[in-house]
């Protein structure tokens, strides 16, 4: 086992509730081996306590990275949210804590 | 018509540093300056500032940015495109005159109105978030749609210096000086694609050469506090090569563009602007030599038929408190600290947030549970109808100092009254953007 973050990197970004996470290898080469272990529904198991809406997994082969698309998961949104972090800044750390 | 343009990005949010603006203009030699310097509720706490004076509701930061740019982007011919104008780019345009005629410069300006729908929403518009009436929300306080490429052209058809307007969606910002220069077709949706990707890598500035990317054991970026906002040198065909000025700080990579690239992007394949709904998928990056990145690819084949409309609400009032412990049991004691707040706390104020700082503030709980922080910070903080009552969540807070754990300190509390924004659609016919010109 290890944490996503010895492989790859990741940015977040927000769009009102919705929560999208990067998830760009270090080296091209281990790009098959994130397609075929992180799936939507693992990252949403994984952030189940901040993502209450649906994660839609986004593969692009060209580019050899891959998004999730995180619905209902900040709090409702940046403008009216109590959470610390209203944009979700932070979380791009807490989907490269998952373990494969 | 020319072959190649040079853009730079100055800004990439109403906050942004000043600096990199200035060796951008002095040294980049640039054929355009873009500052995008609007967030989402921006423009609707900058419609308040107009309210209660008509001649402001631009960007606070205006002044500042604009006095030192002036001169520089004159003597060098660059001309400036920004979304400064807010709320309010007519009162922008004749503050940025004001500047001129102190510094004894001439200038012409364009300002670009139309995005501000306000008048023509009823209330009974559905928000794309909820699906529900927007009036339901709360006291409505401004309305926005997000202008494209076709406002900014006709500015970009006079020989004004600057272009400033309120509410443009940010690729259009970029966009839109590639159709003006190359003469392309706003139709020619393949050239709004590759164009808008572009666009939307420089949008943030120094999102792309290394901030909000560095991690000094994974992703190590040298020179951080002297990081360089970007240029794109675009081509006729549509690809473009995205650098920097040298000796600023900072790195261009294939891994701060792939970041870039994805940003606040829903769907990679469908990426909606005014201009062109985008395919990013078909991007590809390639590093022609150090801190030079070349993009090819991308496109797209129609345009949305509608607006997006921002509009702004009265939420409420946030009021927060915060206190910290450290050493022997500072957890414990923060915790303890947590529960008084729920309990002093809970009958009067329903939507609650009680956070323990160095724990579970950021992430979800779980993901600390093995962590045993040397200090922690209490953060509590709510929502509510009225000033007072928010007061009191911080007004609790500060007297834990003699009502709660030991040691606590540093209690720190504050209270702001929250604009809260969502989304509408608008039918393209609705909104109709004008150009006004001022000179000095």
């Amino acid at each position: 086992m290890k944490k996503l973050a010895e492989i790859a990197h990741s940015r977040a970004g927000d769009k009102g509730n919705i929560l999208i996470l990067s998830l760009i290898p270090f080296d091209s080469n281990d790009f098959d081996l994130l397609v075929e272990k992180v799936s939507a529904d693992l990252v949403k198991n994984h952030l189940k306590n901040q993502v209450k809406g649906t994660v839609t997994r986004y593969v692009l082969p060209d580019l050899k990275v891959m998004q999730f698309t995180c619905t209902d998961a900040l709090a409702g949104g940046v403008t009216t949210s109590l959470a610390l972090d209203a944009h979700g800044k932070s979380l791009s750390y807490a989907l490269l804590e998952l373990e494969i | 018509m020319k072959e190649k343009i040079r853009i730079g990005c100055g800004a990439g949010f109403s906050g942004d540093r000043i600096e990199p603006a200035l060796i951008l203009t002095e040294k980049g030699d640039l054929d355009y300056l873009i500052l995008e310097c609007l967030a989402e509720r921006t423009i609707a706490l900058a419609q308040k500032r107009k309210l209660q004076n008509p001649d402001l509701g631009y960007d606070v930061l205006l002044e500042k940015r604009i006095s030192g740019l002036l001169p520089l982007l004159l003597k060098n011919k660059t001309r400036l495109i920004t979304n400064m104008g807010a709320a309010n780019p007519i009162a922008g345009a004749k503050k940025i005159i004001e500047l001129a005629k102190e510094q004894g410069l001439k200038v012409k300006v364009a300002a670009v109105f139309g995005d501000d729908v306000f008048s023509f929403l009823s209330g009974d518009e559905y928000s794309l978030e909820n699906d529900i009436p927007i009036y339901s929300y709360g006291k409505l306080v401004s309305a926005n749609a997000y202008l494209g490429v076709e406002a900014i052209l006709p500015a970009l058809a006079t020989d004004v210096d600057i272009i400033i307007t309120g509410r443009v969606a940010d690729p259009s910002l970029f966009l839109a000086p590639m159709i003006y220069e190359f003469g392309w077709e706003v139709d020619d949706f393949e050239k709004m694609g590759k164009g808008t990707v572009l666009g939307h890598l420089l949008e943030c500035a120094g999102q792309i050469t290394g901030g909000y990317f560095a991690d000094p054991i994974s992703k190590p970026i040298p020179d951080m506090h002297i990081l360089g906002h970007p240029f794109v040198d675009v081509f006729k065909d549509g690809h473009g090569v995205i650098s920097k000025v040298e000796g600023t700080g900072g790195a261009i990579t294939p891994q701060t563009t792939k970041e870039q690239l994805l940003y606040e992007v829903l769907d990679p394949f469908h990426y909606f602007t005014p201009d062109v709904i985008a395919d990013f998928s078909s991007v590809k990056i390639e590093e022609i030599s150090k801190n030079q990145i070349q993009i090819k690819g991308g496109g797209g084949n129609s345009k949305p038929e509608t607006y997006k409309v921002s509009v702004g609400y009265e939420a409420g009032f946030r009021g927060t408190g915060e206190i910290s412990y450290a050493g022997a049991h500072a957890v414990e004691r923060g915790e303890l600290a947590a529960e008084i707040m729920r309990l002093r706390l809970k009958d009067k104020i329903q939507n609650l947030k009680i956070d323990l700082i160095g724990m579970n503030s950021l992430h979800p709980s779980e993901f600390s549970k093995e962590s045993q922080p040397y200090e922690v910070r209490l953060r509590v903080t709510g929502m509510c109808d009225s000033l007072s009552l928010a007061q009191e969540i911080g007004e609790e807070v500060e007297a834990l100092y003699t009502n709660g754990p030991a040691g606590g300190g540093g209690a720190r509390k504050y209270v702001e009254q929250v604009v809260g924004v969502i989304s509408t659609l608008l039918e393209r016919d609705q909104v109709k953007p004008g150009i006004q010109l001022f000179s000095a």
